[in-house]
C-alpha cells in the first residue's frame, strides 16, 4: 500500500491508528500492512532527523569521492562491500559520473574523518583514489530544512 | 463631528462580523490551537513564488491591461476546460480581479439594480448578503439543512424566487459546511431556472478540493451557461491567500460591465500576482494533486475523531472544513466557541457566523498539521467531558 509509505516517509511516528483514521481503514489492515512491508524490508527502519549542530555533541559529516579500479567479474561490489561494513560509514552509494562511489562518513572531528580515509579507506583493494568533501553546514536533509527557523508572519484572521 | 449622520447609511446598516471579538480574544493567547482560519496551512508552492520573483526581476512592475495579462486569461481559459470541461473565450467572457471576492462584488454590482432579490444559502461565507446590500440589492437568506446534506434543493430555491429575484449565489463547495453540489443536484438547480431571467453567481473557489469526486460547474449544465458567472481564485487551489488573485468567467456582456467598474475602481490586478498565476496554471496541477490527497487524509480523520467524541460530524465532501453538530452540549454555537478557546485553548468558529441556520454547528478547519488536530480533537473530548448536557 503506497500510501502507507507515503504517509511515513513523511511522518515517522505516526500510529496505527493514527494511519488508519488517515487512510480511512481500519487498525488491522493497516498493522498487517506493516508488519508486510517491514518483513519484506520495503520498510527499512524509523528514525530521528537531528540537528547535532544544535547539541554539544560534536558531529562531522564528510563526502568521499572514491574511484575504484573494478576487479574482473565482481565489479564494483566487492569494494563497496568492503566499505560498507566500516560502522563510521553512514551512507554509500554506486554513482555515474566522475567517480565511482560516494561515501557518507560520520565522525568526531575532521582529523578523526581524514584519518579514517587515510587509514581504513584509501588502502582498500580496488580503490584507486579518494576526495574528501567536509559538510560545513546542513540547509536541508531527507525535505526538512535545518538552517532557518520560521518567520513568525503577521496574519489577518478572516473567514 | 456626528460620523453617524455622515456616514452613508447603508454601509451603517450593515453589522460588523460577529465573531470579530472572538478573533480578538484568540490573537491574545498565542499557546491557543487553531481550526479557525480559513486559508491552507501550506505555502504557496515555491516555483510559483519564484515566478512571481523573476517577473519582479525582470522590472514586471507596470500596470497589466484591465482585465488581466493576455497569458493569464488564456491560461485560465485552458485550466477551465481542462479541469471542469469550462469553454470560455480568454478576450471576452474571462477578467482577472482581486481575490475572488472582487468578482463577486463585480458581478453582483452589474446585475442588480435597487431592490432587486439576490437569493443567498447559508450557512455560507460572509460576504454574499452585506455586497448585495451595499449594491441596493436585498439578500434573500434559504436555509440548507443537515439532512439534505447542506445542498440548495430545487424545493427550497422555488419557494425563494419571486419576480425580483435577479441572481442565485451558489456557494459550493461550500464554506463552513463542506458541502457540495452534484451533478444532478445541480440539473435541479438548473430546472428551476431555466427560462427566467435569473443569473448564477457561482463561486467556486474551493472547486480544486473536493475528494473522491470532481467538483461540477453549473455553467457546465444544459442552457446555464449562458445565465452563470463563475467565480474561481488562485488561494484555495494554489495557497495563493496573499497574492489576492481571482477571476470570473462569465457571458460576454456581463463580463464587460464588470470589467467596467474594475476599470474605474482598480485598474488591474497586481502585475507580480499575475506573473506567478500564470506559472501555477501552467505548471501546478501536482501541486493540487498532491495537497487534495493531503487534505482528504486529514478530512476523514478528523471525522473520525469527531464521531468518537459522540459528536454528528456530517460527511463534508469539499473545501477543508467539517461542520460537527455541537447541539448535544446544550450549548449556542458562541457559547461553545468561546468557552472552548478559554478553558481548553482551541479556536473553532461558531456556525452562527455563517447565518442563523449554522447555529448548533461549529466550524473547524482541517488545513492544520495532524499534530494540532490530534492535540485539538484531545482537548475537545475533555471540553466535552465537562459540558456533556
Amino acid at each position: 500500500m503506497e500510501s502507507i509509505l507515503k504517509l511515513l516517509e513523511k511522518d515517522g511516528r505516526l500510529t496505527v491508528k493514527q494511519m488508519a483514521d488517515l487512510l480511512g481503514s481500519d487498525e488491522k489492515a493497516v498493522s498487517d500492512k506493516l508488519k508486510q512491508l517491514e518483513d519484506e524490508h520495503v520498510i527499512l527502519g524509523y528514525k530521528a532527523l537531528i540537528d547535532w549542530d544544535k547539541t554539544d555533541n560534536e558531529v562531522v559529516t564528510a563526502i568521499i569521492e572514491v574511484r575504484v579500479t573494478p576487479q574482473r567479474g565482481e565489479g564494483f561490489e566487492k569494494v563497496a562491500e568492503r566499505i560498507y561494513q566500516f560502522e563510521e560509514v553512514e551512507s554509500l552509494y554506486l554513482m555515474s559520473g566522475g567517480f565511482d562511489l560516494a561515501v557518507f562518513l560520520v565522525g568526531r572531528t575532521m582529523r578523526e574523518v581524514a584519518l579514517f580515509v587515510a587509514t581504513k579507506l584509501a588502502p582498500v583493494e580496488g580503490v584507486a583514489s579518494t576526495a574528501t568533501h567536509f559538510i560545513l553546514k546542513k540547509y536541508k536533509e531527507s525535505g526538512v530544512l535545518f538552517a532557518t527557523e520560521p518567520e513568525q508572519q503577521e496574519r489577518g484572521y478572516l473567514l | 463631528m456626528d460620523y453617524e449622520k455622515i456616514l452613508g447609511q447603508c454601509v451603517q446598516d450593515i453589522p460588523f462580523s460577529g465573531i470579530r471579538k472572538f478573533f480578538e480574544l484568540l490573537e491574545t493567547m498565542p499557546g491557543a490551537i487553531s481550526l479557525s482560519v480559513g486559508e491552507p496551512d501550506y505555502q504557496t508552492p515555491w516555483h510559483i513564488r519564484e515566478a512571481g520573483i523573476y517577473s519582479l526581476t525582470k522590472g514586471f512592475t507596470k500596470y497589466t491591461a484591465n482585465a488581466g495579462l493576455t497569458e493569464l486569461r488564456r491560461e485560465i481559459c485552458n485550466y477551465q476546460r481542462r479541469r471542469f470541461g469550462l469553454e470560455y473565450d480568454w478576450k471576452t467572457e474571462t477578467l482577472v480581479t482581486i481575490g475572488g471576492s472582487e468578482a463577486i462584488d463585480l458581478g453582483v454590482r452589474a446585475l442588480i439594480n435597487p431592490g432587486e432579490e439576490v437569493i443567498v444559502p447559508q450557512p455560507s461565507f460572509v460576504c454574499y448578503s452585506p455586497i448585495a446590500q451595499l449594491a441596493g440589492g436585498v439578500p434573500v437568506i434559504v436555509e440548507t439543512k443537515a439532512e439534505n446534506r447542506f445542498k440548495l434543493t430545487a424545493d427550497e430555491l422555488r419557494a425563494a424566487i419571486t419576480p425580483k429575484t435577479k441572481i442565485l449565489v451558489l456557494p459550493y463547495p461550500c464554506n463552513p459546511t463542506g458541502g457540495i453540489m452534484e451533478k444532478d443536484d445541480l440539473e435541479a438547480i438548473a430546472e428551476v431556472l431555466r427560462g427566467t431571467n435569473i443569473m448564477v453567481l457561482s463561486d467556486e473557489i474551493y472547486a480544486e478540493l473536493t475528494y473522491g469526486k470532481r467538483h461540477v460547474s453549473i455553467a457546465s449544465i444544459d442552457g446555464m451557461r449562458e445565465r452563470t458567472i463563475v467565480v474561481g481564485g488562485f488561494s484555495k487551489a494554489y495557497s495563493m491567500t496573499g497574492w489576492r488573485l481571482g477571476y470570473a468567467n462569465g457571458p460576454a456582456p456581463i463580463i464587460k460591465q464588470m470589467t467596467k467598474i474594475h476599470q474605474y475602481a482598480i485598474m488591474c490586478a497586481p502585475t507580480t500576482s499575475q506573473y506567478a498565476a500564470v506559472e501555477a496554471m501552467r505548471s501546478g496541477d501536482a501541486d493540487i494533486e498532491e495537497m487534495v490527497e493531503d487534505y482528504g487524509q486529514r478530512r476523514r480523520y478528523i471525522i473520525t475523531r469527531f464521531r468518537e467524541l459522540g459528536l454528528d460530524c456530517f460527511e463534508a465532501e469539499g473545501a477543508f472544513y467539517v461542520f460537527p453538530c455541537i447541539k448535544s452540549t446544550g450549548l449556542s454555537s458562541e457559547e461553545f466557541a468561546e468557552k472552548l478557546l478559554r478553558e481548553q485553548q482551541v479556536a473553532v468558529v461558531p456556525g452562527s457566523a455563517f447565518g442563523a441556520s449554522g447555529e448548533g454547528y461549529v466550524r473547524c478547519c482541517y488545513a492544520a498539521s495532524l499534530k494540532d488536530i490530534d492535540e485539538a480533537l484531545d482537548r475537545i473530548g475533555r471540553f466535552l467531558e465537562t459540558h456533556h448536557a
